[in-house]
């Protein structure tokens, strides 16, 4: 096995992706791997308190009242397609072609926002309607998990944007590959967390 | 493909929780299952999780994460059903 890995090391040009081809690649990709694995702990954390809390509404607005499908339905392709665009984004770097790869990128961004904007809405709505984070225990724990992941989510187009402007200064070469890469895996995480979200919170709010 | 894939499992768990067709416990069991094949979607066709430069140790970090998670979601939800009905 470490023989193996030496040799592919020692070619970087064969037929290894351009994020593999240094040594500093891979350990910071390893180490991004290990950076989602404890980020998953805290979501897992925040989605034990929400489990347990959710029917402590303490007379506020309950679920029902508030999740509504159309709106969490959009979130949720949106950010789907998003995540989708964004496996596009690495395709095309893997084919050497920056322009395809910064416009998926691009549309990527775009979708982050227009998800970050209904959320933002949908929650300026709940405030509106007496809904907000001191009103019960439900509520408390509703915005830090989903807010949380919004938070994640705007983070994330900020390093994207980032990443957009180095792309556009120095091209595609080792150092920038390995960045898309691991904004992409960033990313897909962020999607698979909010397919939990969606399952959770807003399905299983709506069921009863 | 991948796109397809994870979006039918989304219409298909909304679908199901709609329909009102099974009891609570089942449908929170099959929109659970649902949303793991989402997660296996996600890792297969978007982020190449069994790809690498040399030995897969990333795997067994991600496998480790997994194990933590379930431990602490189950974990509290257990404990806390112990409090019985009371407000916490």
């Amino acid at each position: 096995m470490s023989l193996a890995h030496e040799e592919v090391l020692s070619h970087p040009d064969h037929d290894i992706p351009l994020e593999y081809s240094t040594e500093d690649g891979v350990l910071k990709i390893f180490g991004f791997w290990i950076f989602l694995a404890t980020d998953l702990i805290l979501f897992a954390c925040l989605f034990s308190m929400y489990q347990i809390l959710h029917l402590n509404t303490a007379g506020g607005p309950t679920e029902q009242d508030l999740y509504n499908v159309p709106e969490f339905m959009a979130e949720t392709l949106i950010l789907l397609v998003s995540s989708f665009t964004c496996g596009l984004a690495t395709l095309e770097m893997r084919k050497g072609h920056r322009g395809a790869l910064m416009a998926w990128l691009i549309v990527t961004v775009l979708l982050g926002l227009s998800f970050i904007f209904l959320e933002v809405r949908e929650f300026v709505d709940y405030v509106g309607r007496g809904a907000t984070m001191q009103r019960s225990a439900f509520l408390s724990s509703f915005f830090t998990l989903v807010g949380t992941h919004g938070c994640h989510v705007s983070l994330g187009i900020l390093w994207m944007l980032s990443i957009l402007y180095q792309l556009g200064r120095r091209g595609i070469q080792a150092i920038t590959a390995r960045k898309v890469f691991i904004v992409g895996l960033y990313w897909h995480f962020l999607d698979v967390v909010w397919v939990f979200i969606f399952t959770v919170v807003y399905l299983q709010g709506v069921m009863h | 493909m991948g796109l397809v894939v994870s979006i039918v499992l989304t219409l298909l768990a909304l679908w199901v929780v709609q329909a009102h067709a099974l009891s609570h416990a089942m449908l929170l069991a099959v929109i659970l299952v649902l949303a793991v094949l989402q997660i296996v979607v996600q890792l297969a066709f978007f982020m190449h999780f069994t790809e690498s430069a040399g030995p897969r140790y990333h795997v067994s970090a991600l496998a480790l994460g997994f194990v933590f998670t379930f431990c602490i979601v189950a974990g509290s939800i257990w404990i806390m059903t112990f409090g019985g009905t009371q407000p916490y």
